[in-house]
């Protein structure tokens, strides 16, 4: 601009201040609309735990509930169902629960309180399908012959066994989650919290 | 050849002339019209590859009418009516089967997604034949690569409107992709939802983004992709530049106006596609199942995933592209390296102008290891398509992954091969077959 190839240091720099107060005001108005997208408070606070009554819930049956948008299984598993799991301890990929996706009083072999019955989020670890049921042994289902009964994944075939462990090598990482749960009375399940009355 | 310095409109002492002088001294009527049609030279020599721009150009028209009208009637709301139906699914159905017309305007919408990725599809492909992207329209095919991913943007989130079973899982299947993004993927992908699951909340942003964000995105890139081509002109079935021969008045000698001479032709080709076009949307709007998916009859359900679900046949390449990924490499999970490598094969076509180094532009002077890669290219894109269609299976796996391979290959190995090939000398002026 300036025609004698001098520069107005002055004004050069009132520019610059300009121009970096105008940005600085440019983000800061950003900041309500990236807010905005994050999850309402009613979004926040719509995890209200489920209670449900298993009392009609028969051996190698399984019922779904609704907590948090998502599908909560309960399977009350009868002895053969119970009776595949130590079989495929070197199938699945994580037996003995060691990574995080159960409360520390499902860290057991069944992932369970009581070891029939199961409540498991029915959600695939992968992509966030939910796996359909295979409970029939072998082929009959779709599924190979030494299929041990459990759940396929749809989208994109992870296998798990009757206590939502992961087979190997399938592309979900981890074990279905198990909710916090705790039983109010033998057949009253309170599913989303861990302490009676709390 | 741009909208510049033409001279201003002198009325003839008309009412028409007067009016027309008068607005001209006051907003570039003249020169824009002279610039982009009746003075814009295009190559004498377009043949049927050359439809599809303006094509595209037709559809956006009518997928921006059509959604207007669908938007009057349209709720986006995932509660639950009176009837146990979730309101939006509730809202298509309505519109379907209760407002007057309101089936075809929605067919036409439907049909015209479809229709938009096979226009552009044969759009791009021209590119490839003839090396449009090449020097100088390296700006025009980086606006249409933005064009082709905000396209995709604007399928991906009406897809969800309908809230059917296709449309909530397909969205919670690609939401769940970008978690698999190290350390910000979580947070990432509850902000796109607006909620821990795929609910109302995304919903509603969905259909924001659908009717305003990226309409107006897309709109924007559109005139910029045309105003880049107006700038450099044209390319043709040669790869000649027409500029490059001028008669005494600085007319290119093998260019001829815009209009009249292309918007009668296009009509033509407006008037085969919309025979087509309609055929599909009275006969066969759910184009067997691809264009929309049986399972989207059924209310979203988020207690119960389809048997099969699979993404509109638009976007199955890619797909197969994520499921062939199923290696961890550096410590991180295969799930983003399948997000990574579904990424890449949508955008590495921006690198197009910078990998070819062959000397000439056309496909009709190039040798046959051109016509080899391309003809390797496609049938892999194919392929790929295909067996995202399908659910996984081991041999599916396998053959998508050698798909993927070549597919990349063909880009990544094109500044080795695009230079060996046998060429065939380019002509000086254009050829008219």
């Amino acid at each position: 601009m300036s025609n004698e190839g001098k520069m107005d240091c002055g004004r050069r720099r009132l520019v610059v201040a300009t121009a970096a107060v105008g940005g600085a005001g440019a983000v800061a108005a950003l900041v309500p609309f990236v807010s905005s997208l994050l999850p309402s408070e009613r979004a926040k606070a719509a995890g209200a735990p489920v209670e449900v009554d298993i009392s009609k819930l028969e051996p190698g049956q399984m019922m779904t509930v609704e907590w948090r948008g998502k599908p909560v299984w309960i399977i009350n598993r009868n002895k053969d169902m119970l009776e595949t799991l130590p079989k495929l301890a070197d199938a699945v990929a994580d037996p003995k629960s060691d990574k995080k996706m159960q409360p520390e009083y499902c860290k057991n072999d069944t992932r369970s309180i009581k070891p029939e019955i199961m409540v498991v989020v029915g959600i695939c670890t992968h992509l966030g399908c939910s796996p359909s049921s295979k409970f029939k042994k072998g082929a009959e289902e779709g599924m190979g012959g030494d299929w041990m009964g459990g759940f396929l994944c749809p989208c994109h075939g992870s296998t798990f066994d009757f206590a939502g462990r992961v087979y190997k090598n399938k592309p979900a990482p981890d074990n279905l989650e198990v909710p916090p749960h705790v039983y109010l009375t033998d057949t009253r399940i309170l599913i989303g919290e861990d302490k009676k009355g709390a | 050849m741009a909208a510049g310095n033409f001279e201003k409109y002198k009325s003839d002492g008309s009412l028409g002339g007067n009016l027309l002088e008068w607005v001209d001294a006051r907003f570039p009527a003249t020169s824009m019209w002279k610039g982009h049609l009746s003075e814009y030279y295009a190559p004498k020599n377009f043949n049927f590859w050359y439809f599809f721009g303006s094509l595209a150009l037709l559809v956006l028209v009518i997928q921006i009418v059509t959604g207007i009208f669908l938007v009057m009637h349209y709720k986006p709301d995932a509660a639950l009516n009176a009837n146990g139906v979730p309101v939006a699914f509730a809202s298509v159905e309505y519109i379907m089967r209760d407002v007057p017309g309101g089936w075809l305007i929605r067919y036409m919408h439907s049909t015209g997604a479809s229709a938009f990725f096979i226009v552009v599809y044969l759009h791009i492909f021209r590119g490839l034949l003839y090396g449009s992207y090449r020097k100088p329209r390296e700006l025009t095919w980086l606006f249409g690569v933005g064009i082709f991913l905000c396209l995709m943007g604007e399928a991906f989130f009406g897809y969800l409107l309908p809230w059917g079973q296709m449309s909530f899982w397909g969205a919670q299947v690609i939401v769940n992709l970008f978690s698999a993004i190290p350390l910000v993927g979580q947070d990432l992908s509850i902000i796109i939802r607006g909620d821990f699951v795929v609910g109302d909340a995304t919903l509603n942003r969905f259909f924001a983004f659908h009717v305003i964000a990226f309409p107006l995105v897309l709109l924007g890139l559109v005139a910029a992709h045309v105003l880049a081509l107006h700038e450099t002109g044209s390319n043709n079935p040669d790869g000649v530049e027409i500029k490059a021969n001028k008669d005494e008045n600085g007319i290119p000698r093998d260019g001829i106006p815009f209009h009249p001479y292309y918007t009668v032709k296009d009509i033509v080709g407006v008037v085969v596609f919309l025979i087509v076009f309609s055929a599909v949307m009275f006969f066969a709007p759910e184009g067997g199942g691809y264009f929309l998916e049986y399972n989207n009859f059924f209310p979203a359900d988020p207690l119960k995933t389809p048997p099969h679900i699979a993404p509109v046949w638009y976007f199955t390449p890619y797909y197969s592209v994520l499921r062939a990924m199923v290696w961890n490499f550096f410590g991180l999970e295969a799930k983003f390296w399948g997000v990574v490598g579904m990424g890449a094969s949508v955008v590495i076509f921006a690198f197009l102008p910078w990998l070819d180094r062959s000397p000439v532009k056309s496909i009709r002077y190039r040798g046959p290891i051109y016509k080899t890669m391309l003809t390797i290219f496609v049938i892999c894109f194919f392929i790929l398509g295909y067996l995202g269609t399908q659910p996984p299976s081991f041999w599916g796996e396998k053959i998508s992954q050698v798909c993927t391979l070549f597919y990349f290959g063909f880009f990544l190995a094109m500044p080795w091969w695009s230079r060996m090939d046998k060429f065939k000398a380019v002509p000086d002026r254009v050829t008219m077959k």
